[in-house]
């Protein structure tokens, strides 16, 4: 149960949550319930693993007083980029924060202009010139590279201005947020039901973490539980979706070198996993499957025989590649020592996913918390501790074969599991609750608020890229300027999903 | 080294013929008809609006379209209720790229004459869900395989004939896109690369999002898809470099 705090209590209540990292930050957001009475509010989540919980505290603020509370950065470094996007968002102003520059809103937004504020139209159309100061560092002899927000490659957009000493990155400004597309305002008013086309579309490689989690929420608030064939095939297309990107990202992080070989085998076989893809579900995203209550289709016998057989296959590519990188003196000695995230790092920025896993911070949600069928697979998190590109690589070849073992697990169970029900019914309540999956690059959490309609009032998304976007500006610093594709692509960080 | 070297000679050729069918779950373009009641109820359920209705008549607009399949899904639950034939499908292929008048007749010798030409293609994230962009990835993988009919993806608008823009567009990458169809040499062709970018449609009208593509740029050519596949994405490029070949 969250505990109710006024403005003045918060650096008091983030140093009690928080225990010096112990339990890392997973959200902060704002919500408008002014229209109950209660006011502006911030809802601060902490993860507790120990008991497979989350609790925290949420602010309420008088909208009529003052906006502006005590910043809980210093004390819980993660909470920076959440402060900032809670001031764009509702106008609530943290003092005392180290870097109070716009983070969502762009210049082309006027500077008094709050989108999650009730009284704003979604489809407002104001227009006005915020500032927006990159940050770069001075001195003789530096000199700045500027890159984006289009990009050379085809990825997404995002600016990054590099101060450079010679070769080596001093240090890294990145604005991101260019496609911020006000997701969470465009659903609210939306039943669970409606919004689930635009949930799915938050970020193409995340479709089914995002979908899960929000179901999640959805499911909790109104009191049911999904049938278990659907847990099975809920954790089986997470396992998918986690073995696509992965694959994927094998024959990416080799892009950054020119490592040809590896780049080709990576596309073929993250191919076969895409076709696999839309055999299951109708769409080589996965899209379609998960529905509020359940899962939309079945995966039966001949399908699950054909996962099996390319699933067999994608696993034997994926050990050739791991012995073609220690094979390549050349290409380890690129990825070995560059981008190195500390392990306190990583506790300090709660960040989550690969990125955690590889600098040994075990942080990962299907062993944190209950959900899925994960507690009936033995799931462990898989770390190594160098925190360096090589790591990062590691770690995903580590957690692949895991999900390997796990998706044949899942089919056995498949066929054993003798229900056939693949969703039940809901009726949306009014309430508010919390989903969280493990996606191919961390823990995604979703916050839903129905109202006495069962409408939405407010969804949050905090995706795993979310908070391990800051953590990549620490890791480049001091590598040099050609590495930085390479620790870039080692992350594997969404932008859709952090802009929503 | 030497596992290198195996795969090479392990793997055979992948490079496949470029076929727009899918595999029996496939959702693309809907067929079928059904009663008027019917699809009154899919136009309803429709969440980007594509699907229109006229008496026992429909359209679908397939820029607009992101084939979630809630229309057939409608209509099929009508049918188990009322105990009526299925009414509206899937069939299960792309759903062609949507091409302006002068791309129309372009398109039937795509597939016929489709060496010896060269496009140079520069992708412009206009604010997607990043789906379009892993399968634009995707079509250089050696399955596809785009390279070999002459189209290049290039680091630069100034080096480009084609921008092949995905995503709505938001308020913050509005300018983008301007100047990069602005440093773009003459005569350039602009692609809208999925349902996002083609119909503008898919998260609806909010304050950050601008609308599709050709609210900020003239538009020569619309693929449907969300995402369109990789497949769908080779054709309407070879459709561009033929209309590009009408242009100079």
């Amino acid at each position: 149960m969250m505990t109710t705090i006024m403005p003045e209590a918060i650096l008091m209540a983030a140093e009690k949550y928080s225990a010096n990292g112990a339990h890392p930050l997973t959200a902060m957001f704002g919500r408008d319930e002014t229209a109950s009475g209660v006011g502006y509010v911030i809802y601060c989540y902490f993860e507790f693993p120990e008991t497979k919980t989350m609790d925290g505290f949420k602010v309420v603020f008088n909208p009529n007083g003052s906006l502006e509370y005590d910043s809980i950065t210093h004390i819980v470094p993660a909470a920076a980029w959440y402060e900032r996007e809670i001031k764009d968002m509702f106008g609530l102003v943290p003092k005392g924060h180290p870097d109070l520059r716009p983070l969502v809103l762009h210049e082309s937004f006027p500077e008094d202009f709050y989108p999650l504020r009730k009284n704003v139209q979604v489809n407002a159309k104001v227009r006005g010139d915020r500032k927006f100061k990159v940050r770069t560092a001075k001195g003789e002899g530096l000199f700045e590279v500027p890159v984006g927000p289009i990009h050379a490659g085809i990825i997404e957009p995002g600016h990054f201005r590099f101060s450079q000493a010679g070769e080596a990155m001093l240090q890294l400004d990145a604005k991101l947020f260019f496609t911020h597309r006000g997701i969470e305002k465009a659903v609210e008013g939306k039943s669970p039901y409606e919004a689930l086309p635009i949930v799915e579309r938050i970020c193409g490689a995340c479709s089914i973490a995002n979908t899960w989690s929000f179901c999640q929420a959805v499911e909790k608030i109104c009191g049911i539980s999904v049938p278990r064939r659907a847990e099975i095939i809920r954790t089986l297309l997470m396992e998918l979706e986690r073995i696509a990107n992965h694959v994927g990202d094998l024959g990416n992080i080799p892009a950054g070198v020119g490592f040809n070989p590896a780049i080709s085998l990576g596309g073929r076989l993250k191919e076969k996993v895409m076709r696999l893809c839309e055999e299951v579900a109708g769409n080589r995203f996965l899209r379609g499957m998960i529905i509020p209550g359940g899962v939309a289709m079945d995966v039966d016998e001949a399908l699950s025989e054909r996962i099996h057989e390319v699933v067999d296959d994608v696993a034997d590519g994926v050990e050739d590649l791991s012995i073609m990188f220690a094979e390549q003196e050349n290409f380890q000695n690129r990825v070995q020592t560059t981008g190195i995230i500390r392990s306190q790092t990583a506790i300090d920025l709660a960040m989550v996913g690969v990125g955690a896993r590889a600098s040994g911070y075990a942080h990962d949600s299907r062993s944190d918390f209950d959900y899925g069928v994960y507690s009936e697979l033995n799931f462990k998190p898989y770390t190594k501790t160098m925190g360096d590109v090589a790591a990062r690589l590691l770690v995903r070849i580590g957690e692949l074969s895991a999900s390997f073992e796990m998706v044949d697990a899942l089919l056995d169970m498949l066929s054993v599991c003798g229900e056939t029900e693949l969703s039940v019914e809901l009726n949306y309540t009014e309430g508010a609750d919390w989903g969280i999956s493990e996606s191919a690059r961390g823990s995604n959490f979703h916050y839903v608020a129905l109202d006495k309609d069962g409408r939405i009032d407010r969804l949050f998304v905090r995706s795993a890229s979310y908070p391990n976007w800051p953590a990549l500006t620490v890791a480049v610093q001091g590598d040099i300027i050609p590495d930085f594709p390479l620790i870039n692509k080692s992350f594997e960080l969404c932008y859709a999903c952090i802009d929503r | 080294m030497f596992k290198v070297l195996e795969r090479i000679f392990k793997d055979k050729l992948a490079t496949e013929q470029i076929s727009l069918a899918g595999s029996d779950r496939y959702r693309g373009p809907i067929e079928g008809t059904a009663e008027a009641s019917t699809l009154e109820l899919c136009s309803n359920v429709c969440p980007v609006k594509a699907f229109a209705v006229n008496g026992d008549k429909y359209t679908i607009d397939y820029k607009k379209c992101i084939f979630c399949g809630r229309c057939v899904e409608a209509c099929a639950q009508k049918a188990i209720t009322e105990g009526q034939n299925p009414g509206l499908s899937h069939k299960h292929i792309d759903a062609m790229p949507y091409l302006i008048e002068a791309g129309q007749e372009a398109l039937q010798d795509v597939l016929k004459e489709k060496l010896g030409r060269s496009l140079h293609v520069r992708h412009l994230d206009a604010g997607s869900c990043n789906a379009c962009d892993f399968e634009m990835g995707a079509t250089g993988n050696p399955y596809y395989d785009l390279a070999r009919y002459g189209v290049h993806f290039v680091a630069s608008p100034r080096h480009a004939d084609l921008l092949m823009v995905t995503g709505v567009v938001t308020r913050n990458l509005e300018m983008a896109l301007k100047m990069s169809y602005e440093a773009m040499p003459e005569p350039r062709l602009v692609m809208a690369c999925g349902a996002c970018a083609a119909g503008g449609e898919t998260y609806g009208d909010t304050y950050a999002i601008v609308g599709a593509a050709d609210q900020v740029v003239p538009v020569d050519l619309y693929v449907p898809g969300c995402p369109p596949r990789p497949s769908a994405m080779i054709v309407a490029l070879l459709a561009a470099a033929d209309m590009l070949k009408k242009r100079i």
